[in-house]
């Protein structure tokens, strides 16, 4: 077991040094890869938070749609394949909702302020 | 030492030139960059931007038209009085700076962010999806027999295209392989008519000023095909910037984009629109992916393309928003 702090509560602190006490401080071009870099931060940090309940999730979901289990990429790849050949498509029970809470669960991470994602999140009262 | 080159090849055919100044590179990727420089003339100084492949550079890879193509499509443009920055020079080879060309600078803003908030941009916002209809006819009217050599593309070999190009990232998407059945099944078949196809007609490429377009860039895949491929592209929720209500760039209605469309002569398909509107959105995803594989194996490990290998995910949930709607 490694000890603490957590990698959330380090990749955080750091985040929140560099964004209130350097951005202050910082102009031009590196001023713009400095607020990349805070975001990349912030990123990993949404990640480290949230990763591992949706993945268990995903990885539910998929079991119960292909009917078998295996790794998180295994399983994607074997949807893939799926839809790819015409196996299963949006008329399958439970792809269409697999699909919007695994792209809804990547977003969180990935770009919560993106417009169309903060109206789905709306859509499901979140 | 760009401006000893650039003064030596004004002279040659800028009469009056006495020589340039403030050269700046604006933007350089590994075969190709843009200068902004003053060209010093006793009638008052011009603004000029060359583009060009440094030397070493050949043929521009894959899906590009070539700086040659581009120039003469630009002149095209501007003759055919559309926003088009005039193109002052070709490059020739004895000149030394490579393959590419000089055009007059346009003052404007290209970032969208600006153009879509901006103070400067609120009389001209709500008629800017009617005017970039009236422009994307234009273009698509330029003279067939005029156009410089360019591959012709088809709904067809742009799908086998993307197909091929996600499929060698080897990352299972199951919403992209959604949206690849939905393309094959939708795909509308050869244009009633092949035009110019501008290729990347959208923010970034457009130079907006409180009065307007004042011009398209970019014409580096140009290419022949379906002229509705150009709308859909516009149409891209990835180029709305957070006005997704607003399909086209931001800015207005399909039907506003339909409608200047219409009043330069031409007539949109809005059910080919859509395919090429779902196929642009998917490709920005694929560019993506595309993004995060340079971020890997290239050597400055930039921190940008790694974000934006992390945008992918935006287009899978505007795929969804396209072909699994829960609602607008």
């Amino acid at each position: 077991m490694q000890d603490e702090p957590t990698p959330i509560e380090l990749t955080k602190a750091v985040a929140d040094f560099l964004r209130n006490e350097i951005t202050p401080v910082i102009k031009g071009h590196s001023a713009f890869k400095l607020r990349v870099a805070i975001n990349i931060l912030d990123l990993v940090t949404r990640q480290l938070t949230l990763a591992e309940g949706s993945d268990d999730a995903e990885a539910a979901r998929l079991a119960g749609l292909l009917g078998r289990s295996g790794s998180l990429f295994e399983l994607n790849q074997e949807l893939a394949e799926r839809i790819a050949n015409g196996e299963v498509d949006l008329a399958t029970p439970g792809l269409a909702v697999h699909l919007w809470q695994t792209t809804l669960a990547k977003l969180a991470v990935d770009q919560p302020n993106y417009a169309s994602y903060k109206r789905e999140v709306g859509r499901d009262g979140g | 030492m760009i401006e000893q080159e650039l003064s030596r090849c004004v002279a040659a055919w800028c009469p009056g030139a006495t020589g340039v100044t403030g050269a700046a590179k604006l933007s350089g990727g590994a075969s190709q960059e843009t200068w902004s420089f003053d060209i010093m003339h006793p009638a008052g100084p011009i603004g000029a931007i060359l583009r060009r492949a440094p030397q070493g550079f050949g043929a521009a890879p894959g899906r590009a038209a070539g700086l040659e193509a581009e120039a003469t499509l630009m002149q095209l443009a501007y003759d055919a009085g559309l926003p088009s920055p005039r193109v002052l020079h070709v490059l020739k080879p004895e000149e030394g700076l490579g393959r590419g060309f000089v055009m007059a600078r346009v003052e404007g803003e290209t970032i969208a962010r600006k153009i879509l908030r901006d103070e400067e941009f609120v009389k001209v916002r709500p008629l800017l999806a009617r005017q970039l209809g009236k422009v994307a006819a234009g273009i698509h009217g330029l003279p067939r027999a005029k156009l410089p050599a360019l591959r012709e593309m088809n709904a067809a070999t742009e799908i086998a295209q993307l197909e091929h190009e996600y499929r060698s990232f080897d990352w299972p998407r199951p919403v992209f392989e959604l949206a690849l059945r939905w393309l094959a099944a939708h795909d509308p078949g050869p244009p009633p008519e092949v035009t110019l196809v501008h290729g990347d007609f959208r923010h970034g490429n457009l130079i907006i000023g409180a009065d307007g377009v004042r011009a398209v860039l970019d014409w580096e895949i140009a290419h022949l095909g379906d002229p509705m491929e150009d709308l859909g592209w516009i149409c891209v929720n990835s180029w709305r910037f957070g006005e997704i209500d607003k399909p086209v760039g931001g800015f207005g209605a399909r039907e506003e984009l339909f409608a200047g469309y219409a009043e330069a002569g031409r007539r949109a398909d809005p059910a080919r629109v859509k395919f090429f509107e779902v196929m642009g959105t998917l490709r920005w995803g694929v560019m993506c992916c595309g993004m995060m594989q340079r971020f890997r194996t290239s050597p400055d490990h930039s921190m940008e393309r790694a974000m934006i290998g992390r945008r992918a995910s935006e287009t899978e949930i505007d795929l969804l928003r396209l072909l699994a709607s829960r609602g607008d």
